[in-house]
């Protein structure tokens, strides 16, 4: 049968607690939840008063769970931030649809202003139409790059001072994984920050209140508050290369749930003997948004959907940034290497 | 003999789509000689209901890691999970929720 709570004693414990091994009752939970996310912000001053907050919220359970948690510390805490929702449509038709009805109750539930930028208006595709042209392979690296730029666009339009986004341990964990697995020093530097400062004009701060906080606890906080979120799968086939390390972080965890937490330490700990080169950032030439490239990833991934040659943002094709900003034609054997797409 | 117990079974968070997309699931396991225990109700879901994918749902004789298991509402996790005679101590009333944490 199950235990009695350790922390209340009273109560039947409904969790185990993966990061501590304590058992808790709801109550004791969502206090011991709300707390350490609590403590997470104030630690490392994630945000001050007077703020405008942009909450990233895509529907899903850690957003939705974030949004809660923000709206409840914010009151609970005085913070004093004003806080808003900012989704991303991306053109998904039987999925993204849907989840932005979510959020859309959850801006009622949570009585918060919400602002919805789409790829649509700000690329002139959706993700429907990516997909059609590019075919299911590269698709991810579309929507991942799109949707950071969406992000600081929607957040520039609503004149916000940080956005927070949902990232849990979890998902730092992976990303830490993730980027010793592909050699990316840079990235791997910089992932398990809890906050980017300012990196150029229309770069808004991000942070990550979530950041210490495990998935099987946000599931259970959502579950146990009853929270409304929406739990599809994209339908445009997860991130393959995401999912191996995902599944493999879950079977260490089920052996050792301490592992999430140690390879976030690992990652915080870190650091890059000098010398070792980084790209450097600057701007892009034609947006002005930050990159390390004369064409930010973004404008080289339009620029080869408007010109029909789906492959030029994917892969290393620096060489021909130089091109496309003078408007020079490619050459037959450069446009035959970047059409060619692979079903 | 263990008599047959009713088990209401309720899949979420996505887990739902590997059975037809349904649920809750109302089912009576029956009779067997021994208690019934976890072990055992994930062989006979994996016979009677799983439609499809079983690498998503099953690893060796448990549930996948990053599958949520909640037994009457409370984490599988604070059981002594092998032992899961609870089955049958909770009796009609016992439930339980399969969930993946994403």
């Amino acid at each position: 049968m199950p235990a009695q709570c350790s922390s209340c004693t009273e109560k039947r414990a409904v969790l185990k607690r993966p990061k501590t091994g304590h058992s808790l009752c709801k109550e004791c939970f969502f206090w011991a939840f709300e707390e350490e996310v609590h403590q997470t912000i104030v630690a490392a001053e994630l945000f001050k008063s007077g703020e405008t907050v942009g909450i990233a919220a895509s529907g899903g359970k850690d957003s939705t769970v974030l949004a809660h948690v923000m709206k409840l510390l914010n009151e609970r805490y005085s913070y004093g931030l004003e806080l808003m929702l900012i989704s991303v449509d991306e053109g998904i038709t039987g999925y993204r649809d849907d989840s932005l009805e979510t959020v859309k109750r959850n801006q009622q539930q949570y009585e918060l202003p919400l602002k919805i930028v789409s790829y649509e208006e700000l690329y002139g595709w959706t993700m429907d139409a990516i997909v059609k042209q590019v075919g299911l392979k590269n698709n991810c690296t579309f929507c991942g790059v799109f949707r950071r730029q969406a992000l600081d666009r929607g957040a520039v339009m609503l004149k916000v001072d940080k956005i927070c986004t949902g990232h849990n341990a979890d998902d730092v964990a992976e990303t830490v994984l993730m980027n010793v697995l592909r050699g990316d020093i840079a990235r791997l530097r910089r992932c398990t920050a809890i906050s980017t400062s300012s990196e150029g004009e229309g770069v808004v701060p991000r942070c990550k209140p979530l950041k210490y906080a495990y998935e099987k606890e946000i599931v259970l906080y959502a579950y146990f508050k009853k929270l409304d979120y929406f739990s599809t799968e994209c339908i445009y086939s997860p991130n393959a290369y995401r999912g191996y390390a995902r599944t493999f972080l879950k079977d260490l965890e089920s052996i050792r749930p301490s592992t999430i937490m140690d390879i976030i330490h690992s990652g915080e700990n870190l650091s890059v003997r000098e010398g070792v080169k980084m790209p450097v950032q600057g701007t892009c030439s034609r947006c002005g948004y930050i990159s390390s490239q004369a064409l930010c990833k973004s404008c080289v991934l339009l620029e080869g959907l408007n010109r029909g040659l789906p492959k030029l943002g994917i892969g290393k094709h620096h060489r021909l940034h130089d091109k496309i900003l003078s408007q020079q034609p490619l050459t037959e054997k450069e446009e035959r290497k970047l059409k060619s797409v692979d079903f | 003999m263990a008599a047959p117990i009713a088990v209401h079974l309720e899949f979420g968070g996505g887990a739902e789509l590997l059975f037809n997309g349904v649920k809750e699931h109302h089912v009576t396991l029956p009779s067997q000689s021994e208690p019934w225990d976890m072990k055992q109700l994930l062989v006979w879901i994996q016979r009677n209901l799983l439609k499809e994918r079983p690498e998503l749902f099953v690893q060796g004789d448990s549930v996948r890691p990053g599958i949520l298991v909640l037994i009457n509402d409370a984490d599988w996790e604070l059981m002594n999970q092998n032992a899961c005679a609870c089955l049958t101590a909770a009796g009609l009333d016992c439930s339980v929720g399969l969930k993946p944490a994403h």
